[in-house]
């Protein structure tokens, strides 16, 4: 009976471990694709013998991209609403979960609800847009910026992580003279560091990954993100985005190679955030 | 007595607040900021009532009360994009949330060790690649006639490449097909994580008791997820109507658009890019009330049915 029970286990273990190797390999597979026809030559592309790996090996595509303007502003620009935004992010939500954490803070209810509501009902397009252009942010990249400066589901996390730190501590730092801010800056976020490290994550990627807002408010060519250049080179685009579609190069290793660039990035920030995010999304779905 | 006791109470709230007095300041941004972004729009959607024009401004716009609510209704637009939405949304609610719980299921089962941690590290990682590359790998590295994985297997198998872009009938099937790619793997994070919790002397003693490996997951694993799997339930309902825009945006075309406009990407579109602000707030409008109405019913199902919701 016993023998029996656990040869079944083995069997059912044996076979789900190849189903996940098989899952994996299938789920990498087009991602190795786009690598390989990233450094190919355009004859190999056009007659379908690049597969996994690079034929007729060459740079050209990456040096073509980063030689042109709209692409390189286009970089910058998604740079710099990556770091900016996410430090405005993380300051803002900070400032607001830290004293929404405290128990000696009265009105904890009312603003907990403020938040919440706004997570069911999310402010509509239109009207936002209006409101955005009337405070004549439009065109400007503040516009992705400051109208996103709080999550609601990243302030639930970062405060039931707040919640988390004695209360103790907080007061002996009050008695020797220690201010608020200084508390949550020279306290608090140090021993939150999981939790900070998470949402610079979830931000940060929201940030370099977010299409619609950019669509929406940066229309001008030189406040065009990574991901808008991207999407019109994808919809085929690719030659008048560059203007100089060479004949070495084959559009589709164009494509490939933005597809890496705006990639690389997420590439390099996952493993070191990778370990704290599945503690971070846990937290978010807690119930209060 | 009872009002002095009152002057009391509310003497030491004073105080206790002016104790903490940093404390209150430091929410003042973030309640300014609320106001100013997510209320002030939500506050906004009364452009739905009016014909708003842009150089009259809100204030100056005529009310028109439910004009465009009634037009709305009646336009051949509005019904093929409620459907799309109702359609796409339902595919994604059966097989989307389905997939996180089997693939959790699966890794749960095979140990602790590398492969494990590499299974995950693989599965995680599309999550985290904008709908802009997935759409653009999906497009050019699967579904490409000449070059697409899945073509140049069907053409090995003997059949002819499929132009999937601009059949309309496999749209909507390559949406919910994608979204399932790239967020199966991390919606497993959060059941692993409530599975993890569950005591392993549980399941020694249903091992003791004869319960095989497929019992033990029918009344040990699978109940202790319930609750989460319940609260996840609850929060795609209450989102069923708002499918993201990023998601349809990139798959459009001349041929798909038919069956995959969705709200979102029509209020842009008959919104921002056309100008017909008061028209496309009454859709958002008219989609926040179902979306509601899900979010509501559902928690009411839920609660009756196993004392779980969601408030």
């Amino acid at each position: 009976m016993k023998i029996k029970v656990s040869t079944g286990r083995k069997v059912y273990i044996v076979v789900s471990s190849l189903f996940l190797a098989g899952l994996c390999i299938v789920m990498m597979m087009p991602l190795v694709k786009v690598v390989a026809e990233s450094f190919s030559e355009r004859t190999y592309i056009e007659n379908n013998q690049v597969l996994f790996w690079p034929k007729g090996f060459n740079l050209d595509a990456y040096k073509s991209i980063f030689s042109n303007p709209r692409i390189t502003i286009a970089f910058k620009n998604s740079v710099f609403i990556t770091v900016v935004g996410t430090l405005v992010n993380l300051f803002m939500t900070a400032l607001l979960a830290y004293p929404l954490s405290r128990p000696e803070f009265r009105f904890r209810k009312p603003l907990l609800l403020m938040v919440t509501i706004t997570m069911i009902f999310s402010a509509p397009m239109i009207p936002s847009y209006l409101l955005i252009k009337g405070l004549g942010l439009d065109n400007t990249l503040w516009a992705v910026i400051i109208p996103g400066a709080i999550s609601g589901y990243n302030f639930h996390i970062m405060r039931s992580f707040f919640i988390g730190i004695p209360s103790e501590l907080i007061d002996s730092a009050r008695i020797d003279g220690c201010s608020e801010m200084g508390i949550l800056f020279r306290i608090v976020i140090p021993l939150s560091k999981a939790v900070m490290a998470t949402l610079t994550l979830f931000y940060g990627v929201s940030h370099w990954n977010s299409l619609q807002q950019p669509l929406i408010y940066l229309r001008d060519a030189k406040k065009h993100t990574l991901q808008i250049i991207l999407y019109k080179i994808l919809q085929d685009d690719v030659v008048d985005m560059l203007g100089t579609a060479g004949v070495t190069i084959s559009p589709i290793t164009i494509k490939m190679a933005t597809i890496v660039v705006a990639t690389v990035p997420i590439l390099i920030v996952y493993p070191f955030l990778q370990k704290h995010f599945a503690k971070g999304a846990t937290l978010g779905s807690v119930k209060e | 007595m009872k009002g002095k006791k009152d002057a009391v109470h509310k003497k030491q709230m004073f105080q206790d607040i002016r104790r903490h007095k940093a404390l209150y300041i430091m929410v003042i941004p973030g309640v300014i900021y609320f106001i100013i972004f997510k209320y002030i729009p939500l506050l906004g959607n009364i452009i739905a009532f009016q014909d708003y024009d842009i150089f009259d401004g809100f204030w100056a716009s005529k009310f028109v009360g439910l004009k465009h609510f009634k037009i709305l209704f009646q336009y051949r637009d509005f019904q093929r994009i409620l459907g799309n939405t109702l359609i796409i949304s339902f595919y994604d609610l059966i097989f989307g949330f389905t997939a996180p719980l089997i693939l959790a299921l699966l890794i749960n089962e095979i140990g602790n060790g590398v492969f494990k941690k590499v299974v995950q590290q693989v599965v995680y990682l599309p999550h985290f690649l904008s709908w802009t590359i997935m759409g653009g790998i999906v497009i050019t590295q699967l579904l490409s006639p000449s070059q697409g994985l899945i073509n140049l297997l069907l053409q090995k198998l003997g059949y002819e490449p499929i132009y999937f872009m601009i059949q309309p009938q496999y749209a909507r099937a390559i949406v919910v097909l994608s979204g399932i790619w790239r967020d199966t793997g991390y919606g497993t994070v959060v059941y692993l994580a409530a599975m993890t919790a569950v005591s392993p002397s549980l399941y020694e003693a249903a091992a003791l008791d004869g319960a095989g490996k497929f019992k033990q997951l029918l009344y040990i694993t699978l109940p202790s997820i319930v609750p989460i799997v319940i609260t996840l339930f609850l929060i795609r309902i209450g989102h069923f109507m708002d499918f993201g825009f990023e998601r349809i945006w990139v798959f459009s075309n001349a041929s798909t658009t038919p069956v995959l406009e969705t709200f979102d990407t029509y209020i842009y579109k008959a919104g921002i890019l056309e100008g017909r602000f008061s028209y496309t707030t009454a859709i958002g409008v008219f989609k926040s009330i179902v979306g509601f109405i899900f979010l509501f019913f559902g928690n009411k199902l839920s609660r009756k049915f196993t004392g779980e919701g969601l408030y």
